[in-house]
């Protein structure tokens, strides 16, 4: 079902009840998640809730930033909290920042600022503002931009990862293996005479295919494995083991955000696209969630992947090809996972040794395998609750 | 016994010739002068102390190192009065067939240059020259018009050249026997046979350890790996070629492979070394050579299609251009059978002060030399430690993938030592291969001469290479092929065709490279 499918679904009005044997692939608040404001939003307040907590997770560092769960860049939502950004720009006027339209997909409308006359629009007290209506559709967000990335042959490139989650309470979710990173066609540089050739900055294949350079045989996609090959190979076999194991945290921590708002309809599944950026100091941000990632394919390899996507996200979402109840316990068994493996499985985390201390550090006990997942079945990407 | 001595005592003569001239001589006398300030020098042992000074401070172990490397291409011992012909490659009609290839080669690139009407070699003007200083990072964006040049061979053609070569002192008769050899090639050289193989690659045991193997994820890491990795650190920090060799052909951790190929092929970036590249990158900008076209064409047409090395496409360019203008590559020469094309000064034609070796490495590329780069830019990032590897790797391996010789590792007796293990150990496999018109070496023939690359995953050919560096030789990639027909074997048995046997072959990027090796090697019932 697509999201305006869902949208009519669960809306109110039409009353529409799922019975028993229907499944969908979209929880009725998605956008809590996938929607560029309010996914900050959640994560904002996961932050101070667990902070008045006292949680050792939302521990802050002397310049007060969070330790463990800093993983979104600075945003703002505009025009809701003008003032509060052009605070933050003034902070240090060199930086460069990136508005994003909230409610738009596949690069659409987005665009690079490095002056505040670049925005005046979205000013509150602007006089033009009168014509901004404040409808959700023409809100967007700010937010600092990466000007760091990590580069690979010179280009910028982000990381598309597959993450399938069946239930939010408790929390289930699982991560494809085979996700890609997509790369610019244009060498990257930070130069502001460059900031407005999307070529260099954004990643979307539906931008990038637009491109001169761009190659249909392999569509500027590298598997996340040749990433892993790169990396152990040029940096060593720690840091890397380290980076793949926040990428994890970084997820399971923003499913854990939006946990509590998320209406937990049994009737629902959802595989979520997850964009991330790796800086030069090897740290990921989460730039933001899909919920209907692009299921269509660019080359011939990606097909395959698409593919067995689906089919193992349906094996996972209704086991044994059966007619599906929607009343059964969500815990498929392991043969059926395909190319995904358990990323976080809270009801295990919790069964799992209730005596065990909360683990503040991420990945501290993955073990030299970080990512990879055993056959013991055991949830093994996550023992930290 | 007499022999043996004075053949040792010519060996030591010729290798401490070679090094004389080396970096390393000067670095060691400079140590050897200063080391006189040291107290524990005395003037009565001199000798020894400084021997013992050597020995503590590592420079022995640097020496040793680069012993090593030299004997590991010093060319099979031969008669005291043997000509240098003989030292490049024994057999004549080797030697013939070698170049008459060559003439080959060097015409068709002639005939490109005059259709084309393109200078072999010209000076770039000063606008261009900056250009190109500029777009030295992004070369793959550049896109010359290349739809006029096409490859100057293909190995399909080299393949051609050696099922025709013919020994013509052997005369086998027309009666066909079982000992008739059914393949391609058929010239008597001597190969191994599986027993022999075995005995060679001994480490790649099933009692033995191997990263490839136990290294998955059922195998708990304190069984095999971490002990491994320990030993390895260990190797590196000792700083051992010939400990990295061995100890490398149980597969090479990926964190420590980059350290390890470098210390078994002895590179240690200098100062000069970095240099040197600097100076051939100079030498691209300022010189534009018809070579480099032919470079370009290359990489666009395999690397920068291919799913693991696109990104790399930049480096390909820095590595290769710089690496068709670097003479110290004809250094190679004395020991590979092939010799590098000459060419002459317009309007001098045969007049040898005019003659030039074209290009300056004396080597022409053909379709798909890119790749042979394209898996170590997995390794290093720095443009003149990839650059210095690479032309180890092709200097001592890779070579002997593209010329016409007898040695054990050319791709002559790669060939016949595939075909002569298919024959033996898949008879009716091969019989039905033949019989259907699909000759298996046409399909694996371009596996070996790329050494996989490209048809592997990124990881096994790495670890399919570690073996290539620990064993000193490529007859690897032969057993691999025919471990890999065998792997397919119940498939291949019933295609029809040339084409269906390709197809089912067409795949090798799910394979993992040494459970097949072992399984062929160690574990089929012959």
């Amino acid at each position: 079902m697509s999201v305006q499918t869902i949208r009519n679904v669960f809306s109110v009005e039409t009353g529409y009840r799922l019975s028993d044997d229907q499944i969908v692939n979209h929880f009725p608040n998605h956008y809590e998640l996938t929607r560029k404001d309010l996914m900050v939003k959640n994560i904002k307040r996961y932050r101070k809730e667990l902070e008045k907590e006292g949680s050792p997770l939302a521990e802050k560092d002397e310049s007060g930033k969070y330790l463990y769960l800093d993983f979104v860049p600075i945003t703002y939502m505009l025009p809701a909290d003008y003032n509060l950004f052009v605070e933050e720009f003034r902070k240090s006027p060199s930086s460069t920042w990136i508005m994003k339209p909230c409610g738009k997909a596949q690069g659409k409308g987005i665009f690079l600022i490095n002056k505040l006359s670049q925005i005046k629009k979205w000013s509150r007290d602007s006089k033009t503002s009168s014509f901004m209506t404040q409808s959700t559709k023409e809100a967007y967000v700010i937010s600092l931009y990466i000007n760091n990335p990590l580069l690979i042959g010179g280009r910028k490139f982000d990381l598309r990862l597959y993450v399938l989650v069946s239930t939010y309470r408790p929390l289930r979710c699982y991560m494809y293996k085979l996700g890609f990173c997509r790369f610019c066609t244009v060498k990257y540089t930070p130069s502001t005479s460059e900031l407005d050739n999307m070529f260099v900055h954004l990643t979307n294949v539906a931008i990038q295919k637009h491109g001169e350079d761009y190659n249909h045989i392999h569509g500027g996609k590298w598997a996340v494995n040749n990433l892993r090959l790169y990396l152990e190979s040029t940096r060593g076999r720690e840091v890397t083991g380290k980076l793949f194991d926040e990428i994890h945290w970084v997820i399971v921590q923003s499913l854990k955000a939006v946990a509590p708002v998320m209406n937990n309809d049994k009737h629902c599944f959802e595989c979520y696209g997850y964009d991330i950026i790796i800086d030069d100091k090897l740290k990921p941000w989460l730039i933001e969630v899909n919920a209907s990632p692009s299921l269509t394919s660019s080359t011939a390899n990606d097909r395959i992947l698409k593919y067995n996507l689906i089919n193992d996200t349906l094996n996972i979402a209704v086991p044994n090809g059966e007619i599906p109840d929607c009343k059964w316990n969500k815990s498929p068994p392991k043969e059926v996972l395909g190319n995904y493996e358990i990323l976080y499985d809270e009801e295990l985390a919790q069964g799992d040794g209730a005596d065990r201390e909360l683990r503040s550090r991420p990945g501290q006990s993955l073990g030299p395998r970080g990512g990879r997942s055993r056959d013991s079945g055991r949830t093994v990407l996550t023992t930290w609750k | 016994m007499l022999q043996e001595e004075s053949d040792l005592a010519l060996i030591i003569a010729q290798i401490v010739q070679k090094l004389k001239g080396s970096n390393l001589y000067a670095q060691l006398e400079r140590q050897a002068w200063a080391s006189l300030q040291r107290p524990e020098i005395k003037l009565e042992s001199l000798k020894e102390d400084i021997k013992e000074f050597f020995k503590i401070s590592g420079w022995e172990k640097k020496l040793q190192n680069a012993v090593y490397s030299e004997l590991s291409v010093f060319p099979l011992p031969s008669h005291p009065a043997a000509p240098p012909e003989h030292l490049k490659e024994p057999l004549v009609y080797m030697r013939k067939a070698q170049g008459s290839w060559e003439k080959r080669i060097l015409k068709s690139l002639n005939s490109m240059c005059t259709e084309l009407s393109i200078p072999l070699a010209r000076k770039r003007p000063v606008g261009e020259q900056k250009e190109l200083l500029n777009k030295w990072n992004e070369m793959g964006t550049d896109e010359p018009d290349l739809s006029l040049f096409r490859p100057v061979y293909a190995p399909k053609d080299f393949l051609e050249v050696l099922i025709n070569l013919r020994n013509p002192n052997y005369e086998n008769g027309d009666s066909h026997s079982f000992r008739t050899h059914l393949g391609l090639i058929q010239v008597p050289l001597k190969v191994k046979d599986i027993p022999e193989l075995k005995e060679f690659f001994v480490e790649l045991g099933l009692t033995a350890g191997q990263l490839g193997v136990d290294d998955s994820t059922q195998v708990p890491p304190e069984l095999f790996e971490n002990e491994h990795v320990r030993i390895g650190q260990k190797v590196l920090s000792e700083q051992d070629s010939a400990a990295a060799q061995q100890y490398i052909r149980q597969g090479s951790p990926t964190a420590l492979r980059a350290e390890l190929w470098a210390l078994i092929l002895n590179i240690s970036s200098q100062p000069e070394d970095i240099l040197y590249y600097e100076q051939l990158k100079t030498n691209v900008i300022q010189h534009d050579l018809l070579v480099d076209s032919l470079i370009y064409k290359d990489v666009k047409l395999t690397a920068s299609n291919d799913d693991y090395y696109f990104v790399f496409e930049d480096y390909l360019y820095q590595v290769l251009l710089c690496f068709s203008r670097d003479t110290s590559v004809l250094g190679h020469f004395a020991y590979s059978s092939a010799s590098p094309p000459k060419s002459y000064i317009r309007g001098k034609l045969g007049l040898e002060e005019y003659a030039v070796f074209y290009p300056p490495n004396g080597v022409i590329p053909f379709h798909g030399f890119s790749m042979y780069v394209a898996p170590l830019c997995f390794l290093y990032h720095e443009p003149s430690k990839l650059y210095q590897i690479f032309r180890e790797m092709y200097v001592r391996f890779f070579f002997r993938l593209h010329s016409i010789s007898s040695h054990p590792s050319g791709i002559v007796s790669l060939c016949l030592l595939f075909e002569t293990l298919l024959q033996t150990y898949l008879p009716q496999l091969f019989y039905h291969l033949r019989e259907i018109g699909a000759q298996p070496l046409r399909i694996s023939f371009k596996w070996m001469v790329r050494a996989f690359s490209g048809y592997l995953a990124t990881d096994q050919l790495l670890l399919l290479w570690d073996r290539i560096l620990g064993y000193n030789s490529l007859e690897i990639l032969a057993v691999l092929a025919a471990a890999v027909f065998a792997f397919r074997a119940v498939n291949l048995m019933e295609v029809t065709s040339l084409a269906a046997a390709e197809a089912v072959l067409a795949d090798l990027s799910t394979l993992k490279v040494m459970p097949l090796l072992q399984i062929f090697l160690f574990a089929t019932v012959t």
